[in-house]
């Protein structure tokens, strides 16, 4: 077989702290080239950014003390990036319990921890959106795992919600940005990570 | 068979912390501390290691009413400590709701032939281990996250780089012996069978592997990061500091940039002076915490 003409696509995960080595091991499954993103200039040369799950607290404070954060909130205004967790908090416009800077990259709002703490955490089994399926590949239903996860508690109408867990939206995606509230990168189904190289 | 969903729960957890730095605090105030300097999770704990070694008498679990004004102060994860094999202690922690447990050498221990049995519990546990076979002994009772021990209190790293270079060895090792070799090294090891023959396949430990015990400062958590460890527990060296806070921001800075000299440089600028260290081949035997752990 003839190999595709198109080399494969330089995907960046920021590697401030949490599981990145997870994402790495997603990526490198879904055909990425990866690079671990600890400074501004790594992002240069990069198709898209994966923001690890970990604690949002401690990225924060690192975006700031290594003046990331104007740099990574530019780099959304072209390029596609997908939060975890943590990530995904650091995406959203809103962030609640307790009130706390972000990259308002997606026009969602987040409370973190909003399941409670370790002893309330899953792994479970959400329903996607048919959108889910027709883009990556059936089953419809996805594993998904639960870490001290925040809750989406509002989704505005630029952004569309690909999967549901006990009525609450886990899966959402806006334009070219993605964001889950629980960890593709801890299951082996890698149909999260395909969909966001799709956007690449 | 020990992948089971309620194990990957407990160290999907431990996952989230790689590449952070956890803080011993032993009150609500330093716990903001550590939060507002980046760190990923936090230790309730009575006393300080340095203060246990000071102090003497019976170290035991933290007052629960200390543990709960931590959890109320910061959204960060909260781990506790219980003492090696009291089961209690650690049940009681559980039903507090602590997102971790650490059965830890700096208490005194409650058993001195057992630890916990740590498979039933929701809470996952993280136990210290000096080499492999302790490693998979603690993994074997179900524990979702390993530190090397070092020697705790004692603000010297040179019991820490020797139990972390001791398990990297040892895993090494493993991995380039035939399958007819690995029952003679879970003999060696007093490790279970299917553990050893787990590591020997993928030449490292099934849970994540951090490290503790002695370290003080930013170049000291760099130092143990390129060794292999996956994250940091800091204990007296950041509140027995002149500067807990600039040096709790400083070691956050050096277990992310642990490979970037030049940021490792700007870490270690402007810290103070550092806990006073401890020749630990000055210490008696009975000293010692690691050897508490069977």
């Amino acid at each position: 077989m003839v190999a595709p003409p198109s080399s494969p696509k330089r995907v960046g995960v920021l590697a401030l702290q949490g599981d990145f080595e997870a994402h790495r091991k997603a990526l490198a499954a879904s055909g990425a080239e990866v690079v671990e993103v600890r400074t501004a200039a790594e992002l240069h040369g990069i198709d898209g950014l994966v923001i690890p799950g970990g604690e949002s607290t401690t990225m924060l404070k690192l975006l700031d003390a290594e003046n990331l954060t104007g740099a990574l909130a530019e780099f959304g205004r072209g390029r596609p990036i997908f939060g975890t967790c943590a990530g995904a908090i650091l995406l959203a416009k809103g962030v609640t319990r307790p009130a706390q800077a972000s990259l308002a990259l997606m026009d969602i709002d987040v409370e973190r921890n909003a399941y409670g703490r370790q002893v309330d955490s899953r792994v479970t089994h959400i329903s996607t959106e048919p959108e889910f399926g027709e883009r990556t590949r059936p089953p419809a239903d996805l594993e998904a795992v639960f870490i001290r996860a925040p809750i989406i508690r509002r989704v505005g109408p630029g952004a569309r919600v690909l999967a549901w867990y006990q009525g609450d939206p886990v899966l959402v995606e806006q334009g070219k940005h993605l964001v889950a509230t629980f960890h593709p990168e801890l299951t082996p189904d890698l149909r999260v990570h395909e969909l966001f190289m799709s956007k690449l | 068979m020990f992948l089971d969903e309620e194990f990957r729960l407990k160290v999907g957890l431990a996952e989230m912390l790689k590449g952070g730095v956890i803080m011993d605090v032993t009150n609500a105030e330093q716990a903001a501390i550590a939060e507002k300097a980046g760190a990923a999770a936090v230790m309730a704990l009575e006393r300080v290691p340095s203060d246990i070694r000071k102090d003497g008498g019976v170290a035991r679990m933290a007052p629960i009413a200390k543990i709960r004004e931590i959890m109320r102060t910061v959204s960060i994860p909260v781990m506790a400590k219980a003492r090696i094999g009291h089961f209690t202690e650690a049940r009681i922690l559980e039903a507090l709701g602590v997102d971790y447990i650490d059965e830890s050498e700096v208490l005194t221990p409650a058993d001195e032939e057992h630890h916990i049995d740590k498979r039933p519990y929701k809470v996952p546990f993280v136990c210290g281990a000096r080499n492999l076979g302790e490693a998979l002994r603690r993994i074997g009772e179900g524990a979702a996250m390993i530190r090397t021990k070092g020697e705790a209190g004692s603000g010297n790293i040179v019991e820490a780089v020797r139990h972390m270079r001791t398990i990297q060895k040892e895993m090494k090792q493993l991995t380039v012996l035939g399958k007819e070799e690995l029952m003679a090294e879970a003999k060696k090891h007093q490790a279970p069978f299917e553990l050893i023959q787990w590591v020997a396949e993928h030449g490292k430990l099934p849970v994540p592997n951090f490290s503790a015990g002695g370290i003080a400062t930013p170049a000291d958590a760099a130092l143990v990061m390129q060794l292999g460890a996956e994250s940091v527990f800091v204990g007296s060296g950041i509140f027995k500091s002149d500067d807990p806070e600039a040096r709790a921001r400083a070691i956050v800075k050096a277990a992310t940039y642990f490979n970037d000299p030049a940021k490792l440089l700007e870490a270690s600028e402007d810290l103070g002076i550092g806990m006073h260290g401890l020749d630990i081949s000055k210490l008696a035997e009975s000293e010692l915490m690691q050897t508490r752990g069977w």
